[in-house]
């Protein structure tokens, strides 16, 4: 069995913005009956270009329909720019994350907006111009670039996990290798400088960014799931808090706390900071 | 939640009488049947017993059966077994829709130089005999094809493919796994030389299994070590899943007949019920040829996984053919050799009943699969579609 978030779980069960917009300003569609999954991607924008209405229809498996409802949440309100910058990790991460193997459903899901917003645009993203290198999934050279680009990927194995090429007959592994070879030396050229080491952080300075990131990364989240959280004290690189709301009831919040609040203070903040939960 | 137990050819639940007899020979009478001493000796009586038992339930003699520790140990047996007295040949036939336990095997064999030939199956699941005739040849050291398929329970006619492969003098492998327990397996008239069956699958606890040799069989050791099992697999003996399948067998001659009546007949309801019920919904294999307990069923335009786990959320246990169940991107090997399209293939399901399942399950089978299909049906972008293409046609 799958090991399934509690969020991929309720975006199956409940998922979100189902059906098709009649009049749409622009239509995606990806995938096929034969692949095992496909999605069609509808939206109508306000008169601030602002997406006003998004809905979805998707054949697929559980991360399949889950992706896809957890995308028109995504860009519900973003404009076409705003959207266009959204990467299948975004869908994945939104999601709590997918099993490697089931990452090709968020990247359906981007897929599918990005033909939306050509759609809009009155441009047209020809598979012609693109040399088909899996004839079992029609999957193309770009699309598996860009894969490997945007999800940093190293092997034929993970290119099929991301976008299901070489999933079938695996004759066009050779020529998968030799696009991860490509695409990872454009890469290593123009290599973003490596992230600085985090500076030492004095006590005052420390609390500060703990504050910061808590009201700027984390706390927007909880709210949105209904949950809140307050910090309670902070002692050296420990961070007590109390969770509020849905949360502190919620049978996973101490996957949140662990996977969710702890990592992302360790990302913004510091690699030792280990997060408590203080009980009410 | 209670659970609804449908999925019996994945793996079954152990009987409480099979419990019940093993248990002794944890920790009270754990002695080594090879042992000298009165300790061991009292084991390997009731080792014997249980040969016994498993002989009597395939009418086989007990001198012909090997325990193994698994199904697939005992398809791997047969066929390297084989292959290794027939150093000379070259040639192995089978079909494309056996487990990976034979299935996998013939890559290998394929990488090591054999020539495997795979014979193909009818949009029914069902083989042709011609076929086969015509595929053998002088080269060929084994033919091995299973009793019945573990998806869509379809059953081959092992005794009229056995006298083909006989006539031209070469060995004869079946794997049973799926059909022990299901359907009456007698080796006494047979024409089978080697027969897989697993414990698991009817009531015994995973981790045993057993390969039928009928004397004279010509088979070289595929697990070498001790002289156990008449030197034909080493290993010290599992002895209480030995005995625990002993009793399985037992249980399993007796029950036979209502596998073959109330079982079917729970079966034959659910899938009537299914297929009025459910619109645009496929029965997958041979409908007048297969397992009591077996129903493969597709639903076009959903996804299998999807409805196994909305199945699941329910307590309903059951499996897929579709890609997304089992980490591989494409559907079931058995449905794509049977040729089943594509808006089937994804949304297949099967249910295995057992013994152990009531009429209630059913029931609650029946009332909570249709609002399922139809709750995908309209998320799925491709249910509309047609039933637009319907409105025109």
């Amino acid at each position: 069995m799958w090991e399934y978030t509690e969020k991929v779980k309720d975006h199956f069960l409940n998922p979100r913005n189902v059906g098709e917009i009649e009049d749409p300003d622009g239509v995606g569609e990806v995938g096929s009956l034969a692949c095992g999954d496909a999605l069609r991607l509808t939206f109508k924008l306000d008169e601030n270009k602002r997406i006003k209405d998004v809905k979805f229809k998707t054949f697929g498996c559980a991360s399949a329909i889950a992706s896809s409802s957890a995308l028109t949440e995504i860009i519900k309100g973003m404009t076409l720019e705003e959207a266009e910058k959204v990467t299948n990790q975004d869908i994945a991460n939104y999601l709590g994350g997918l099993p490697e193997e089931k990452m090709h459903c968020s990247v359906m899901g981007r897929e599918a907006l990005e033909l939306a917003i050509a759609n809009y645009r009155g441009q047209k993203v020809a598979k012609e111009d693109f040399e088909v290198i899996c004839k079992c999934f029609g999957v193309t050279d770009r699309e598996i670039a860009k894969a490997v680009r945007e999800n940093d990927l190293k092997t034929v194995e993970q290119v099929t996990y991301y976008t299901k090429a070489g999933g079938g007959c695996a004759k066009c592994h050779p020529k998968i290798e030799a696009i991860i070879e490509k695409v990872r030396k454009e890469m290593e050229k123009e290599a973003p400088p490596v992230k600085p080491e985090k500076k030492r952080l004095t006590n005052i300075q420390k609390i500060k960014l703990i504050e910061e990131t808590l009201g700027r990364e984390i706390i927007p989240a909880l709210k949105a799931d209904g949950g809140d959280l307050d910090l309670i004290d902070i002692e050296g690189s420990k961070v007590f808090v109390a969770l509020r709301g849905k949360c502190s009831f919620c049978p996973s919040s101490g996957v949140t706390l662990k996977q969710y609040v702890e990592a992302k203070l360790r990302e913004f903040v510091s690699d030792d900071i280990v997060v408590e939960e203080v009980r009410p | 939640m209670k659970t609804v137990y449908v999925d019996n050819n994945a793996t079954t639940k152990v009987a409480p009488e099979v419990v019940e007899a093993m248990m002794p020979y944890f920790s009270e009478l754990y002695g080594n049947p090879s042992s000298m001493h009165f300790f061991g000796g009292q084991v390997q009586r009731k080792v014997n017993e249980a040969r016994e038992q498993v002989a009597d339930f395939l009418g086989a003699d007990p001198s012909e059966i090997v325990f193994t520790s698994c199904g697939t140990e005992s398809d791997n047996a047969a066929i390297f077994g084989t292959l290794d007295s027939y150093p000379e040949k070259r040639h192995f036939i089978t079909t494309r829709v056996e487990h990976p336990a034979v299935g996998n095997v013939c890559t290998y064999l394929t990488r090591k130089g054999y020539r495997v030939t795979e014979l193909s199956v009818d949009r029914e699941g069902r083989l042709d005999l011609d076929e086969l005739k015509e595929s053998i040849t002088e080269d060929t050291a084994l033919v091995s094809i299973m009793y019945a398929n573990n998806e869509t329970g379809v059953i081959f006619p092992i005794e009229e493919i056995g006298q083909m492969v006989k006539a031209e003098g070469i060995p004869f492998h079946t794997d049973a796994v799926q059909a022990a327990g299901k359907i009456p397996l007698n080796m006494k008239n047979s024409t089978v030389d080697m027969l897989s069956i697993s414990g698991h699958k009817l009531h015994a606890p995973k981790g045993i299994g057993v390969l039928y040799i009928r004397k004279g069989t010509r088979f070289s050791p595929f697990i070498i070590g001790g002289h156990q099992e008449k030197g034909r697999r080493g290993g010290t003996e599992n002895v209480p899943y030995i005995i625990g399948l002993g009793k399985a067998c037992e249980l399993a001659k007796k029950n036979l007949n209502e596998e073959r009546t109330r079982v079917r007949a729970l079966r034959d309801y659910l899938e009537k019920e299914i297929l009025e019920r459910i619109p645009n919904t496929l029965l997958n294999g041979d409908r007048n040829n297969r397992l009591p307990n077996t129903l493969n069923v597709s639903f076009e335009y959903v996804e299998g996984e999807s409805i196994l786990l909305l199945l699941s959320d329910l307590g309903i246990c059951a499996s897929s053919g579709s890609a997304c169940t089992s980490g591989s991107l494409e559907p079931s090997h058995v449905l794509r050799a049977m040729g089943v399209p594509f808006t089937a293939a994804h949304g297949s399901i099967r249910f295995s009943l057992s013994i152990y399942n009531t009429k209630e399950e059913m029931d609650y089978i029946i009332e909570h699969l249709p609002p399922i299909i139809q709750k995908l049906r309209d998320i799925s972008p491709f249910w509309k579609d047609y039933l637009k293409s319907q409105k025109k046609g």
